[in-house]
């Protein structure tokens, strides 16, 4: 187990040195978010007049949305970046080395916990400098974070799957661009479930994101309901260690291929 | 006889047929010999990289048995882990660290720590002259700064065997003269090398033994001397001007099999090739038999037999052209 952990650990420096080496992409990463804030804030604002709406500020129903959106968004490439490394012979190397496979997908999964904290945590600081409030403070913002971590753990472990199994770009592209909108749109993203049309209202309960949405604004309220958190936490949970179990377990199918 | 122990490396009986229905593998077996150089020469899709990738642990072969460093790669993948270095076609280093916080990492992989690492690493990038660019990332390396490092990469933990997949595939003249002469020296501490190439000059060179592979089996196996010179007598090749039809290419055969001492004739395309006792004498009878038969005869050359002639005796193909019509590595 320790020799899991310390393996984990090394390929996890490699991963996190190399997108630190490069600050210009992680600048460049954030300014989506800002603008999904910026857009989408500025456009739905009034829909808080809407009767049954429930808040007075949309930038603070906004901000938990976009925050999962981005951990979505930017998990569900991850699949490329296995894929470049299987290209380049660097998955191969590591296969060869006597390390536990778990420490080669879990140093995945600690190096998208990591950005994705990351990110989420500037979302957060630069909602407060818009004007945003969070009565949440601190706990809410954590259990925001660490929901977009589970989500980030659920898309990502998905991508680096379908990287491994189908070893094509195009598929990565098609699969992405096919489920962005749908699972953002059928979720309360950006409104709440009251004034969508039923059937979306049951669709949207089923949605992984919607959970993760629906803890950290809970959380991040005056009055969060911490049995509804843990719920959706759990299920969001349960979920990753599927998705992270399930990639691991592609290694096998890869093994035969390769 | 020999005795198991004595071979690094033991396959019998290797088969792979990949999911898209390729077979790579067709019943490959071999038996490399400690503290050798060990050759696997065969044109590109022959099998080569495939039997590296199932004798190093990575790929799962649909039969067969394999022993590396005594430890059976698919039962107790980790101990032959241990036991070996790959360097395979495609670098694995990564490009946006530096050589030595590549070197390094490799070396935490296998357990290695402290001063001993450090030391370690710092032996592997003088042997191999890349400390002066041991702090630059990997990116800014020139093609064969890049294998130097991958070889080194697959030294660090001083394997018992290691694997080189095409070591000098697509490097330069300059380049390659270097690898080789790298090659050569690392046996001397007692490694065993199974190395693969589309290389003939490459396997001559470096390779103590050598196996021929076509279509995912050994063809033929021995010393580059013993294969050569189970070949007897000198190559004869006829370069024609156009491609023969049927019953000019028996006329050309026979023309060729009556000339005493002359042999194993065989046409490939638009090039006749035969055996010959004495190819200096052989050769104007030749000419003149094959102009007087109506066969289109642009150039004849005569040499001594080369691994291509081996390759040709073996696989009933001539090499060059094997490696074109093959698909490409894997």
């Amino acid at each position: 187990m320790s020799a899991v952990l310390t393996d984990t650990w090394w390929l996890t420096g490699r991963r996190l040195k190399a997108g630190m080496s490069q600050p210009a992409y992680v600048i460049v990463s954030l300014v989506q978010p800002v603008i999904w804030l910026f857009l989408f804030g500025n456009l739905f604002r009034r829909v808080v007049e809407l009767p049954g709406f429930g808040t007075s500020s949309y930038l603070d129903y906004l901000i938990p949305g976009v925050v999962m959106m981005n951990a979505l968004s930017v998990n569900m490439w991850a699949g490329m970046v296995t894929l470049e490394e299987i290209e380049r012979g660097t998955l191969n190397r590591f296969l060869v080395l006597p390390v536990s496979r778990s420490a080669i997908m879990n140093s995945n999964v600690v190096e998208q916990a990591v950005n994705t904290s990351f990110q989420s945590a500037v979302i957060v600081l630069l909602g407060w400098a818009a004007g945003a409030n969070y009565p949440g403070e601190i706990a809410g913002m954590a259990v925001l974070i660490g929901g977009s971590v589970l989500v980030g753990t659920i898309f990502g472990a998905f991508s680096n799957a379908i990287g491994m199994l189908v070893r094509q770009r195009e598929s990565i592209i098609g699969i992405n661009t096919f489920l962005l909108l749908p699972l953002t749109f059928l979720s309360t993203v950006f409104m709440v479930r009251e004034l969508m049309p039923g059937w979306m209202q049951g669709i949207s309960r089923a949605n992984p994101l919607d959970w993760a949405v629906v803890a950290g604004r809970s959380a991040l309220s005056a009055d969060p309901d911490w049995g509804l958190v843990a719920s959706r936490g759990g299920w969001l949970l349960l979920l990753a260690l599927i998705a992270v179990a399930l990639s691991t377990r592609t290694f096998r199918a890869y093994q035969k291929a390769v | 006889m020999h005795n198991q122990s004595q071979y690094a490396v033991v396959a019998d009986g290797l088969v792979k047929t990949y999911p898209n229905g390729v077979k790579a593998l067709a019943g490959l077996s071999l038996r490399v010999p400690a503290g050798q150089v060990f050759g696997l020469l065969g044109p590109n899709g022959a099998g080569k990289t495939t039997t590296i990738k199932v004798l190093s642990t990575l790929a799962r072969p649909d039969a067969g048995t394999a022993l590396v460093a005594g430890q059976d790669p698919l039962r107790a993948p980790k101990p032959v882990r241990r036991a070996i270095g790959v360097v395979s076609q495609r670098s694995g280093a990564d490009p946006m660290m530096t050589g030595r916080a590549n070197l390094l990492l490799q070396g935490r992989l296998y357990g290695m720590r402290g001063p001993t690492l450090a030391r370690r690493v710092d032996e592997l990038l003088a042997r191999f002259a890349l400390t002066d660019a041991a702090n630059r990332k990997v990116r800014t390396y020139s093609g064969g700064m890049q294998r130097r490092l991958d070889v080194a990469l697959g030294l660090v933990h001083r394997p018992r065997v290691l694997f080189l997949d095409e070591p000098t595939t697509g490097l330069d003249p300059e380049a390659r003269a270097a690898m080789w002469a790298e090659i050569s020296k690392l046996t001397a501490d007692g490694l065993t090398i199974l190395l693969t190439t589309h290389y003939l000059e490459e396997a001559d060179r470096l390779a103590d033994r050598l196996a021929i592979v076509d279509k995912g089996r050994v063809v033929a196996e021995g010393t580059p001397a013993e294969l050569k010179g189970e070949l007897s007598g000198d190559a004869m090749h006829i370069e024609l001007r156009t491609a023969l039809d049927e019953a000019a290419a028996k006329a050309a055969e026979a023309a060729l099999a009556a000339i005493p001492g002359v042999r194993e004739i065989a046409l490939d395309g638009h090039r006749l090739s035969a055996r010959a006792d004495d190819a200096a004498e052989a050769v104007p009878v030749a000419l003149q038999r094959l102009t007087a038969a109506g066969v289109p005869v642009a150039t004849v050359t005569a040499a001594r037999p080369s691994l291509d002639d081996v390759y040709l005796r073996y696989a009933g193909r001539r090499f060059a052209e094997a490696n074109s019509t093959e698909g490409g590595a894997r």
